[in-house]
């Protein structure tokens, strides 16, 4: 240590470094190495940068996975023999990815733009992906509308050339538009989260393992509450099984997600993120409890599906404002990498920080 | 793996990872040596109106020393940090460097009979922070229209007239660099607005073998510009020549293929931990493991498709 003349003469210490995020005690996990609750910042100023998404985001994120499900279903349905089912779900998923394409094109920050998106194919960029995949689960869930619209008018039944073929194109059409549904509805509920964690907002970016079960979870619950609402009870036994389950993958996803995340979760746990992740939790096993005891009932089936799909749309909201929170404040950003730094370099890791001598 | 893990993490030559042939130049970049700043934000000035960048917010008192420019964004592509530190923060900083040494860290030498220089009661830290031009650009790697490009000097440049707007770029740099350019707040029209915006280290100067406008206006040769080797080299050098003071504050920030974004094409010499000015300590490109994240979301799908198969095979039991 260096010594000067004014050593003796110094005051007594001050805190060395500044501490941002008012008083509240800190959770600390002891096996997360944290070598210091204080931290050094530039002003307390944000490190990475917030996403610049408004509700259209998270809006659109419920939306999908409500699409996503009820293609699921609907194509389900289809091969089970569930017309009202069927049909209803089918309408839903229309409706559903008319939505959600509209939020989508209306976050952009030039909305004129939105089909750029299709002028390049880039595997790196989930969001990439992901348009395609949209796209491709629109197009069969479209090719299913066409189908319903055609059952719905009463077309492809008479004897007319033209009534003829249409009754040809629906027989083509209704099992293509199913095994499209169901193949890309999978990947539809479960890309948003690879989209979100594929950035460097610290939440979503460590929450990578856990959130595809999250937003899968929270589609299939989506989903089963919108047939739950639109469909009777007759029809829906299974589908409120499915409620059970996609429920029950959802918040257990999501309890060790954030035990796992520890500190970088707290976000999930305060202000308005902190609110819509507790009504999540209350609404989605509320409607999954709902749709096993009154699912028989027209009226308590109604209102479960409708707390599911309620409890979808919160946790998407919650995890989207809360990675935007954990974003702005750079204590998530700089507690989080000394602490990985520090943990390779005691590892023996010595030639990979982007600090050197 | 080989081809697609060197795509994703790791050293490489980005331009010819991106296809660049004959045409690829040397790759080029910047270094910017901090020690030697003196706040005087010529770059700032040197660069908004090469680029034509338009005002920052409404010209407020940020409180934060004689920075009122606060971060990198949309219409600020070169950033002067000021920070005011006492001795204790000081003596911080020089037995941080110093044990970067201890690390053994690449082209670090053992402490040789090095001076013992004072610690000063007091010191400025100013630095002018820009795009890193990454090796592995998260920017780069998320845009979904291919409006972000790797440049044939290995730089990483937005199309304007290409972007949509998305604003996938502006939560995926690890440095907070890139940013949506939002509508003046007197409404007046600017250009690009709702596009994404950064540093292109001058693309179009470089065309035209010109020095980016930047180190071009510095006045202390403190932001250099020239092949990145070289100027990893010359960060290199200049640390050991600080450290052979007894400087041991001083370090390199972005020389180091190794790291979480395959190294940065702008290269920086900070005497201090990079959060104090605003720098990630340990930046990881969220892309490098995009594998891993699709695997999980793999494993989702599989298990939402498994859950309506039981269903279906439930009901005809």
């Amino acid at each position: 240590m260096t010594v000067n003349a004014f050593d003796a003469d110094r005051g007594p210490e001050l805190p060395r470094r500044r501490r941002r995020g008012g008083g509240e005690g800190r959770r600390r996990d002891p096996n997360v190495m944290v070598p210091d609750a204080q931290f050094a910042s530039y002003y307390g100023r944000h490190i990475v940068k917030p996403a610049p998404w408004g509700n259209e985001i998270p809006a659109y994120f419920f939306l999908g996975g409500l699409a996503a499900g009820s293609g699921l279903i609907g194509a389900w349905a289809h091969g089970c023999g569930y017309d009202v089912l069927r049909r209803n779900a089918r309408l839903g998923a229309m409706a559903a990815v008319g939505l959600s394409g509209g939020a989508l094109v209306a976050d952009l920050g030039r909305p004129e733009r939105f089909l750029n998106m299709m002028r390049t194919v880039k595997l790196t960029s989930p969001m990439s992906v992901g348009t395609w995949i949209f796209s491709a689960f629109s197009a069969s869930a479209g090719l299913a509308f066409a189908v319903e619209a055609a059952d719905l008018l009463g077309l492809g039944r008479g004897d007319s050339l033209p009534q003829k073929a249409i009754g040809a194109g629906v027989k083509v059409a209704a099992p293509v538009s199913s095994v499209g549904s169901a193949a890309f509805a999978a990947p539809l509920a479960a890309y948003t989260a690879v989209l979100l964690s594929d950035t460097a907002t610290p939440l979503w970016q460590e929450s990578y393992r856990e959130l595809p079960f999250v937003f899968t979870g929270s589609a299939l619950a989506a989903s089963c509450g919108l047939a739950m609402i639109t469909t009777p009870p007759a029809q829906t036994s299974e589908v409120r099984r499915l409620a059970l389950m996609g429920a029950a993958t959802d918040v257990t996803a999501y309890h060790l997600m954030a035990r796992r995340l520890g500190e970088i979760a707290e976000p999930l746990a305060h202000g308005r993120p902190g609110r819509l992740a507790r009504a999540a939790e209350v609404l989605t096993i509320g409607g999954a409890l709902g749709a096993t005891v009154l699912g028989r009932n027209r009226i308590g089936a109604a209102l479960s599906g409708l707390a599911l799909m309620a409890g979808s749309a919160c946790t998407r909201f919650a995890v989207v404002e809360a990675g935007i929170e954990s974003a702005k404040d750079p204590k998530y950003t700089v507690l989080h990498q000394k602490a990985r730094l520090a943990a390779r370099r005691a590892a023996g890791m010595r030639s990979d920080s982007i600090t050197t001598a | 793996m080989g081809f697609w893990h060197e795509q994703l993490a790791g050293p490489t030559d980005p331009a010819r990872d991106a296809g660049w042939g004959t045409d690829r130049q040397p790759r080029k970049g910047f270094f910017t040596d901090t020690s030697i700043c003196i706040g005087c934000k010529a770059c700032e000035v040197a660069c908004k109106e090469w680029n034509t960048l338009p005002m920052d917010g409404d010209l407020s008192i940020l409180g934060m020393s004689y920075d009122n420019t606060g971060d990198l964004g949309a219409t600020t592509w070169r950033h002067v940090a000021f920070v005011e530190q006492t001795a204790d923060r000081i003596a911080d900083a020089r037995r941080s460097g110093a044990a970067l040494v201890d690390l053994g860290m690449p082209s670090a030498r053992p402490p040789d009979e090095a001076a013992v220089a004072e610690v000063p009661d007091f010191r400025w830290l100013m630095a002018s922070d820009v795009c890193k031009h990454c090796t592995h650009a998260g920017c780069l790697d998320v845009c979904p229209t291919g409006a972000l490009f790797r440049s044939e000097f290995g730089t990483v440049v937005v199309q304007a007239d290409v972007c949509n707007g998305c604003g996938y770029c502006v939560p995926a740099c690890p440095f907070g660099v890139i940013e949506r350019r939002e509508p003046l707040p007197d409404k007046r029209s600017a250009e690009r607005v709702g596009v994404a915006q950064k540093c292109t280290l001058c693309y179009d100067r470089l065309d035209a073998d010109l020095t980016p406008a930047c180190a071009k206006a510095c006045p202390t040769t403190s932001i250099q510009f020239g092949d990145h080797d070289e100027m990893r080299r010359r960060a290199h050098e200049r640390v050991e020549v600080l450290h052979a003071q007894g400087l041991t504050e001083a370090r390199v920030y972005g020389g180091n293929e190794h790291d979480g974004v395959g190294g940065t094409g702008s290269v920086f010499l900070l005497l201090d931990e990079p959060e104090v000015y605003g720098l990630p300590p340990d930046p990881i490109v969220a892309t490098a493991r995009l594998p891993e994240m699709f695997r999980a979301a793999g494993f989702a799908a599989t298990g939402l498709l498994a859950a309506a198969a039981f269903a279906f095979l439930g009901r005809r039991r």
